[in-house]
C-alpha cells in the first residue's frame, strides 16, 4: 500500500543514512555507529573516498562563491544533508550578507539538526522535502517565504542526483524545477560517476543499498543531460577538482581519482 | 651594527623561518580533514597560530605556555582539522620547529631550556587539540542524537495525527472493518462491524476468522481466504453471509485485502464488510416481480418466453414441444357483472388449479396476461399427451369456483399445438397456439382444438391477403374482367359487367370472394371501388365511345360505397375523366344495401339517377326486399338471381313453380318500368324459357363467361377505338346466340 503523502516517514536509526555517512567522511561526529561502520567498510574498499567527499564539498564552496560573485543572493540547496563546516549560507553570506538560503533534505534527522542549528536565522529555512517530488518542494510555504522564484535563484544539487534512481525519473525532476526558474538562475550539480574508477564503483553502490537512498552512478553524458535548458559556464562539466580550482596545483595530477563530475549551468 | 639592528635582522630571519614552517605544516595536514578554506588561507591561519606558539615558548610561565598551546590546539579543531592524522602530522612538523631557528639570545643551557619549553607548548597543543576534538565530538554526538530524537518525535507526532485520523475513519466508517493477522486472529473491529454482527469487540478478539464460517458458504470463500493468508493473492471480494449473535443471517459484500510488511511478507488481513441484506432483499423482490405475475404468482410472460427460448435452444435432435394455450370463456362478463375483484380472485383460483394439474408433471405454467394462461410441455411424446392434459385442465377449470357467497362457473378454451422443435421457432409455436385457441373459440368454446397445418394455411392466406390488400391497389394488382349482358330477344350486347379480380403475385388470380369481405372489413372497399369505377369507365369508353343508347358497363357497388359521401363525386369524376355518357354506366346495388335505406343513401341514389346513371338491383330474390319497397327507388333494372333459373335449366323438365315465380317477378318489374336481366344462364333452354316469359336480358356462361380485357375485346369484336371511331363487332365473335336460332328473327 502506498503511503499517503500526509502520513509520516519513519525515523529508522538502525539503517545508515547517506547524510550522516557523508558527515563522517568529512570528519564530523554527527553520525552513529551504524553510519561509521558502513563508512569504514567503504573506505577499506576505496581509500580515496574521504578525499572524494572533501573534493565534492570543496566544489560546493567554490560554486557558491562563484554564484555569489555573479550577484546571486538566493540559494536552494536540495539534498543539503547534515550542516557542517562551510555551509552554503556561511559561504554565501560572506559575499553577500543578505543572501537567503533554503536547505531541503528528505532525511528527517538531517532536517531536525539543520533546524536546531539555524533556529532564529530569518535568512535561512529548512524544508523536509524530496527531489523526487519537485512540485511539492517548489510549492512549499517555507520555500516561498524565503526565496522569490521570480528572481534568479541558484539551485544546488550537489551529490544528490545519484541518490535518485532512474525509475524515479531524475531528469523530469530537474526539468520541473528548471521550468519554474527565472532567467539568470543557475543550476550546480555534482554527481558520482563510475567513469573514473570503474573498479571501485560497483562495490560502493552495493554498500549504499543498505541505506534508504541507494546510489546510481551515471556517465558524464547522462549527467550532462540534466543541464538541458542551461548553458554550462566555464569550464563545463568536469572532474570535481577541475571545476574552477582556487589553486591550480591543488587539483592534483590525477583528478579522475576524485570520481565525480561537477558543473554549473545558467538558465537560458 | 646595533643591537636593535641585529634584533631586526634576527626577527626577519625568524619570520622567514616561521613562514616556511607554516607552509610545511599546511602541506603536512592538507587532506587530513575537510577545511572550508583555500590553501593560502590555511597557511595564513597556521602561520598565525605558529607565531602565538613561538611567543608563548619564550615566556617562562608554564601556566601561560600551556594555556596558549591548548588554545592553538582548539583553534585547529575550530577550523575543522578534526582527524587524528592532523594531530600526528602537526606534532611531527612542530617538534622539528623552533627554538633552533633563531633563539640566539639563549646560551647552551638556555638552548636546552628553550627546547624544553617549546616541547611543553607543543604538548599543550596536542592536549588542547584532543580536548577540543573530544568536546566537539561529544557536542556533535549530542546534537545528532537530539536531532534524531526530535525527528522521531515529530514523526511520532505526525504518526499520532495520522493515526487519529485513521482512528476517526475506522470508528466512524459506516462499513464494517476488521483487521486480523495472517493466522486468523482478529485484532480489531470497528463499531459498525460490532453492530452489524451483534458481537462486542472483545468477543471478536477472542475468536478467529474461520469461526465466522456460515453454513451456506461456498467452498470458494475459504479457498480464496486460504490463498490470501498464504500470500498467494492480495484481495478477494464476494457476497457472503454471516450469522448474527441473534442467529439470523446477514448478507454482506465482503472485501478482504492482504497487508504486507516492507519486505513483502504477509502480515495483516483487512476485511471491509458491507451489509447488503436489505439491498439483496430488494433485489430479490425486483427479480421476483420481474419474473412473476403479481396477481397469481405464476411465471410471467417474460419468463415464459425466456424459458421457451431455452427449451428450443437446448432441444435434442428429434425433440418435440407442446403448448396448451388457455383462455377463459366469457371472462369479460364475469368482470363486468361481478366486478374486477371477483374477476381477479377467479384468475387466482384458475391459476392454482392449473398449477395443481401440472405440478406433478414438471410442466411450466405461466400467465401471459388477462385471462390467458399457457402450459409448456417440453420433450413431449405426441399430440395425445397434450390432448389428455388439455382435458384435465378443462375439467379442473370447469369445477365451479366458490368466491365468497357466489359460485362462479367458468369454462375455458384451449389451443393445443404439439410438434417437433426442429424447423420451427418459439414465436411460430406461440402463434400456432394462438391461432388454435381462436379455432377452439370459433368452434363453440369450452373445448380444445388441435393445430392443423391445412386449416392454418387457409387462415394464413386470409391473413396475408388482408395485410397485402392496402398495397395491392397502389401496385395495380387489381384488374377487371368483363362478362357480357345480352338482350335475350336477339342476343345483342345489352351491357357488360365489370368484375374485379386480384392478380396476386404469389397466389395467382383471386376472385372477389377471397378479398371483398376483407376489403369491406378494413374499409379499403371504398378506394378499391373507386379504382374499379375509373378503370371500368375508361374501358367502356375505349370500347363503346360516348354513346347514350349503346351498351353500358355495369359496376358493382358495395354497401359501404353507397354509404360513402364521396360516391356521387367519384362517379361524376369517373365519367368526366373517361368521357363516358352517364347512361352508359350502370351501378349494381344489392338488395340488402337498400333495405332500410337511410336518407343519405336515398339522396345518393337520387343524385346518381338525376345524373343519368343507371341503377340496378343485383342478385334480386336473395334478400328480403319486396318490389313495392323498391318502387320508391329510382331504379332502372332488376338483376334476377341465378338461383331462380335452376328449375328452368332443362328444356323438358321445367319446374312450374320456378317458372311462375320468374314470370311474376318479370311482369311486376315491367309494371315498375324496370328492365330485367336474368343471371346465371347456363343453358339454351333457360334462354328459351326466359324469352317466353318476357325477360329482357340475360347473363351467364351460356351467353359469355367472364374474361379479361383483351380476351373480352377479342370475343366481342371490340377493339379500342383509335381516334374515336368504333368498329363493328367482328362476325367471328363467339356468342351463345350465334348458335341459337333467333327468336326475333
Amino acid at each position: 500500500m502506498d503511503r499517503p503523502s500526509w502520513a509520516p516517514s519513519e525515523v529508522d536509526l538502525s539503517r545508515p543514512s547517506a547524510a550522516r555517512v557523508y558527515d563522517f567522511y568529512l570528519g564530523g561526529s554527527h553520525n552513529l555507529e551504524v553510519d561509521r561502520s558502513m563508512a569504514r567498510e567503504a573506505i577499506s574498499l576505496w581509500p580515496d573516498l574521504p578525499a572524494i567527499m572533501q573534493s565534492n564539498r570543496a566544489f560546493l564552496r567554490r560554486a557558491v562563491r562563484h554564484l555569489a560573485g555573479q550577484g546571486i543572493t538566493q540559494f536552494l540547496d536540495i539534498g543539503s544533508g547534515i550542516p557542517t563546516v562551510g555551509n552554503v549560507h556561511e559561504v554565501a553570506q560572506q559575499a553577500s550578507p543578505d543572501a537567503r538560503v533554503v536547505y531541503v533534505d528528505n532525511d528527517p534527522v538531517a532536517v531536525a539538526h539543520s533546524r536546531a542549528i539555524l533556529a532564529g536565522d530569518e535568512r535561512t529555512a529548512v524544508v523536509h522535502g524530496d527531489l523526487r517530488e519537485p512540485e511539492a518542494v517548489l510549492e512549499d510555504s517555507r520555500v516561498r517565504a524565503t526565496i522569490d522564484l521570480d528572481r534568479p535563484v541558484a539551485v544546488l544539487m550537489v551529490a544528490v542526483l545519484h541518490f535518485v534512481r532512474d525509475e524515479d525519473d531524475p531528469a523530469r525532476a530537474v526539468a520541473t524545477i528548471r521550468d519554474r526558474l527565472a532567467p539568470g538562475s543557475h543550476l550546480a550539480i555534482s554527481h558520482a560517476s563510475a567513469e573514473g574508477r570503474p573498479d571501485s564503483a560497483e562495490s560502493h553502490q552495493e554498500l549504499y543499498r543498505r541505506t534508504p537512498t541507494p546510489m546510481t552512478m551515471r556517465s558524464r553524458a547522462e549527467i550532462a543531460r540534466f543541464f538541458d535548458g542551461f548553458d554550462l559556464v566555464e569550464p563545463g562539466l568536469v572532474w570535481l577538482p577541475l571545476w574552477r580550482p582556487e589553486d591550480p596545483s591543488s587539483a592534483g595530477d590525477r583528478p579522475e581519482r576524485m570520481t565525480g563530475f561537477a558543473g554549473v549551468g545558467r538558465r537560458r | 651594527m646595533t643591537a636593535s639592528a641585529q634584533d631586526e635582522r634576527d626577527a626577519e630571519e625568524r619570520s622567514g623561518a616561521l613562514l616556511e614552517l607554516a607552509s610545511r605544516w599546511a602541506e603536512a595536514v592538507a587532506g587530513t580533514s575537510y577545511v572550508s578554506l583555500p590553501r593560502p588561507e590555511v597557511e595564513q591561519l597556521l602561520s598565525g597560530l605558529l607565531r602565538r606558539l613561538v611567543a608563548a615558548a619564550r615566556l617562562r610561565g608554564v601556566q601561560t605556555a600551556a594555556a596558549v598551546g591548548a588554545e592553538v590546539g582548539a583553534a585547529l579543531v575550530d577550523a575543522h582539522f578534526t582527524s587524528p592524522p592532523t594531530l600526528s602530522r602537526t606534532l611531527a612538523v612542530l617538534l622539528d620547529g623552533p627554538p633552533g631557528g633563531g633563539s640566539a639570545e639563549e646560551d647552551g643551557a638556555g638552548e636546552a631550556g628553550a627546547r624544553q619549553r617549546w616541547h611543553r607548548v607543543v604538548a599543550a597543543v596536542a592536549a588542547g587539540f584532543s580536548a577540543a576534538l573530544q568536546e566537539r565530538a561529544l557536542r556533535e554526538q549530542e546534537e545528532i542524537l537530539r536531532a534524531a530524537a526530535e525527528a522521531r518525535e515529530q514523526a511520532e507526532q505526525a504518526l499520532h495525527v495520522s493515526e487519529e485520523r485513521f482512528r476517526a475513519v475506522f470508528e466512524g466508517a459506516p462499513v464494517g472493518i476488521g483487521i486480523g493477522d495472517v493466522d486468523g486472529r482478529i485484532l480489531e473491529v470497528n463499531p459498525a462491524l460490532e453492530a452489524m454482527l451483534g458481537h462486542p469487540a472483545e468477543e471478536f478478539r477472542r475468536r478467529e476468522v474461520r469461526e465466522f464460517m456460515h453454513p451456506a458458504d461456498l467452498e470458494q470463500v475459504w479457498r480464496l481466504y486460504g490463498e490470501l493468508v498464504r500470500g498467494e493473492r492480495d484481495h478477494f471480494r464476494l457476497e457472503k453471509q454471516f450469522l448474527r449473535s441473534t442467529g439470523e443471517s446477514v448478507w454482506t459484500d465482503l472485501t478482504v485485502s492482504l497487508l504486507r510488511d516492507e519486505h513483502g511478507r504477509p502480515r495483516y488481513q483487512l476485511a471491509v464488510i458491507h451489509d447488503v441484506t436489505s439491498l439483496r432483499r430488494l433485489r430479490r423482490q425486483l427479480e421476483h416481480d420481474a419474473t412473476h405475475d403479481s396477481l397469481t404468482g405464476l411465471a410471467n410472460r417474460k419468463v415464459f418466453l425466456d424459458h421457451l427460448d431455452d427449451v428450443f435452444r437446448r432441444a435434442a435432435p428429434g425433440a418435440r414441444a407442446g403448448l396448451c394455450f388457455l383462455d377463459l370463456d366469457g371472462f369479460k362478463a364475469v368482470n363486468d357483472t361481478l366486478g374486477h375483484e371477483v374477476g381477479d380472485r377467479l384468475l387466482v383460483a384458475v391459476a392454482r388449479r392449473l398449477d395443481a394439474v401440472v405440478a406433478s408433471s414438471g410442466h411450466e405454467v405461466a400467465r401471459l396476461g388477462g385471462d390467458e394462461f399457457v402450459v409448456l410441455v417440453s420433450d413431449c411424446s405426441g399430440p395425445d399427451q397434450l390432448i389428455a392434459l388439455a382435458e384435465d385442465v378443462l375439467a379442473a377449470v370447469a369445477e365451479p369456483v366458490p368466491l365468497g357467497s357466489v359460485q362462479v362457473a367458468v369454462t375455458a378454451s384451449i389451443g393445443i399445438v404439439e410438434r417437433p422443435i426442429a424447423g420451427i421457432d418459439p414465436a411460430e409455436l406461440l402463434r400456432a397456439a394462438d391461432i388454435t385457441l381462436y379455432w377452439a373459440k370459433a368452434d363453440g368454446k369450452s373445448r380444445w382444438a388441435l393445430f392443423e397445418d391445412e386449416r392454418n394455411a387457409r387462415d394464413l392466406t386470409r391473413y396475408s391477403l388482408s395485410s397485402a390488400l392496402p398495397g395491392a391497389i397502389s401496385r395495380g394488382e387489381f384488374v377487371l374482367h368483363y362478362q357480357p349482358l345480352r338482350r335475350l330477344s336477339d342476343g345483342a350486347l345489352h351491357g357488360i359487367e365489370a368484375l374485379v379480380r386480384w392478380q396476386h403475385p404469389n397466389l395467382g388470380l383471386l376472385g372477389p370472394e377471397s378479398f371483398v369481405g376483407l376489403a369491406e372489413q378494413s374499409g379499403l372497399i371504398v378506394p378499391l371501388g373507386r379504382h374499379v369505377l375509373q378503370v371500368a369507365c375508361r374501358q367502356a369508353f375505349a370500347w363503346f365511345g360516348a354513346c347514350p343508347g349503346g351498351p353500358f358497363v355495369s359496376v358493382n357497388l358495395a354497401t359501404q360505397q353507397l354509404r360513402d359521401e364521396g360516391l356521387v363525386d367519384d362517379v361524376r369524376v369517373a365519367l368526366r375523366d373517361s368521357g363516358l355518357h352517364p347512361r352508359q354506366l350502370q351501378l349494381e346495388i344489392t338488395e340488402s344495401a337498400v333495405i332500410g335505406t337511410d336518407l343519405l343513401t336515398g339522396s345518393t341514389l337520387d343524385a346518381l339517377s338525376e345524373m343519368g346513371v343507371r341503377l340496378a338491383i343485383d342478385d334480386f330474390g336473395t334478400g328480403w326486399s319486396n318490389l313495392t319497397y323498391l318502387r320508391r327507388l329510382p331504379l332502372d333494372e332488376l338483376k334476377l338471381d341465378g338461383s331462380f333459373l335452376r328449375g328452368l335449366r332443362s328444356g323438358t323438365d321445367v319446374d312450374p313453380v320456378d317458372s311462375q315465380l320468374v314470370a311474376s317477378v318479370v311482369s311486376l318489374a315491367h309494371l315498375l318500368e324496370l328492365t330485367v336481366t336474368a343471371e346465371g344462364i347456363e343453358t339454351r333452354a333457360q334462354v328459351d324459357h326466359l324469352v317466353a316469359i318476357g325477360c329482357d336480358a340475360g347473363q351467364g356462361t351460356h351467353l359469355g363467361a367472364p374474361a379479361d380485357r383483351d380476351e373480352t375485346g377479342r370475343l366481342l369484336g371490340l377493339e379500342p377505338r383509335p381516334g374515336g371511331s368504333r368498329r363493328a363487332p367482328r362476325p367471328t365473335a363467339p356468342t351463345a346466340l350465334d348458335e341459337a336460332p333467333t327468336r326475333s328473327g
